[in-house]
């Protein structure tokens, strides 16, 4: 089971935080396939969140094929996203760490860095640019 | 009262008759359906001119400054008002038109009152004997989650005791539409959040509409799945949240006159400052011109735009 939280100040839409929180405890192994999440009742309920918030957030699961609803019963994880983890990735990570260690070296601060990592990874209209 | 809703004047032409035979069986009407409704007291029109349409099944944010006309539209709705100008339907009828549409909608007023001088258990009591849905088992297991002492005065209780037995009051009577006027506005914190959590675990339950006035933007960020801003007895802002999030984008960038932006970008709202332009602008199409930084907007920043707006017009 896992226990959703929202943050409201983050400016993610909160059926995003969701379906972010399922594949997190997806990765980190908190989740498992065969697992019930709460019930729509139960999450609505319990964070004071419209019930179509998360209808939309396990809708989307569904379709991503991490969860299935059985009517009546609930909805239930079908996919265990461990094996193509965090771990799985390490030697992405630690290029990513020899990257920031080289762009604290040059000098830069944690914003800057985010900001290089933020205009760098924004997907490209830009070809259409000037 | 008004004679069920055949005033000869108050249905402007245009205005499909309740259900057209031949025409394809309508859905679920909807919650709300007001056309060219007005509220005038004396010179001042507290609501004007107002045509809407609220789909059933949304939790709706009605949101406004002090005096924009919330009260008055939510009034209209419950019947509670005669309208001076156009119509309203609520749930395909007409408001307070008879038993069967009464016992549709529950009504919570500003500031959740209560009945002073009653116990907990005769508001109960009164709840079963005044409404012919009433669900006794959904109230008591509420009354009883809350912990409410049932022997206790309503004047005894707090504040958001108050509420929640007046919510647990509007519910229990197993409404399609529950209509509340600024319901968690003297709250605390506390309150209102365990207020808003036994509304959304009802809308979940129960497959209500809900209709809420508040200017606690926060509180309607969470809850709510469609806004409706009202300004000056105006709506100037009506759709889903999620459609109106995602048709608004903050542009910053060098500056730049608004009146060069292409046709299906209307700027709401606009601010230079120095070399820089801020624009608040909606439309349906991606931003691509790479001279702005394009953000999302909240809730809070697309309230205020269109109030200040509004305020500015």
């Amino acid at each position: 089971m896992i226990e959703f939280h929202l943050d409201t100040r983050s400016g993610v839409a909160p059926y995003l935080q969701l379906i972010h929180q399922v594949r997190q405890a997806l990765r980190l192994g908190l989740l498992r396939e065969g697992d019930r999440l709460p019930t729509v009742k139960e999450v609505a309920g319990g964070l004071a969140i419209n019930p179509n918030t998360v209808l939309k957030a396990y809708r989307e699961l569904e379709y991503e094929g991490l969860a299935a609803a059985k009517p009546g019963v609930g909805t239930f994880v079908t996919k265990t996203l461990t094996d193509d983890s965090i771990a799985a990735h390490a030697p992405l990570r630690e290029e990513l760490d020899e990257w920031l260690s080289r762009a604290r070296a040059a000098g830069l601060d944690d914003e800057s860095i985010e900001a290089i990592f933020r205009s760098t990874f924004r997907p490209q209209p830009q070809e259409d640019a000037v | 009262m008004t004679a069920g809703s055949a005033a000869p004047e108050g249905r402007p032409p245009g205005t499909p008759p309740a259900a057209a035979p031949g025409e394809l069986p309508r859905r679920t009407p909807p919650a709300l359906d007001a056309r060219g409704l007005g509220k005038r007291y004396g010179r001042r029109w507290a609501l004007a001119d107002c045509t809407l349409t609220i789909p059933a099944g949304h939790v709706v944010g009605l949101v406004g400054p002090n005096g924009a006309g919330k009260t008055t539209l939510l009034n209209l709705a419950t019947g509670m008002l005669e309208p001076t100008t156009g119509t309203v339907e609520v749930l395909g009828g007409a408001p307070a038109s008879g038993a069967d549409q009464l016992a549709k909608v529950g009504y919570v007023a500003q500031d959740t009152p209560v009945y002073a001088g009653l116990t907990v258990a005769e508001h109960l009591r009164l709840g079963a004997e005044l409404n012919p849905g009433w669900d006794d088992e959904l109230a008591r297991g509420r009354i009883e989650r809350l912990g409410l002492d049932q022997k206790l005065k309503a004047a005894k209780l707090s504040g958001g005791q108050r509420a929640q037995l007046a919510l647990t009051l509007a519910i229990a009577k197993r409404p399609e539409l529950l209509i509340l006027d600024e319901p968690i506005a003297r709250l605390d914190p506390l309150a209102r959040r365990e207020f808003l959590q036994l509304l959304m675990e009802a809308t979940a339950e129960q497959e209500l509409t809900v209709l809420m006035s508040s200017h606690l933007i926060a509180d309607l960020e969470r809850t709510c799945d469609y806004l409706i801003v009202l300004v000056a007895g105006r709506v100037v802002l009506a759709g889903q949240v999620d459609d109106l999030l995602a048709s608004h984008h903050l542009l910053t960038g060098p500056r730049r006159d608004p009146a060069t932006l292409p046709a299906d970008q209307q700027v709401i709202t606009a601010s230079h400052v120095g070399r820089q332009s801020s624009l608040l602008v909606r439309t349906d199409k991606p931003v691509h011109d790479p001279a702005w930084t394009v953000a999302n907007v909240d809730i809070e920043d697309l309230v205020l735009a269109y109030l200040s707006r509004a305020a500015s017009a």
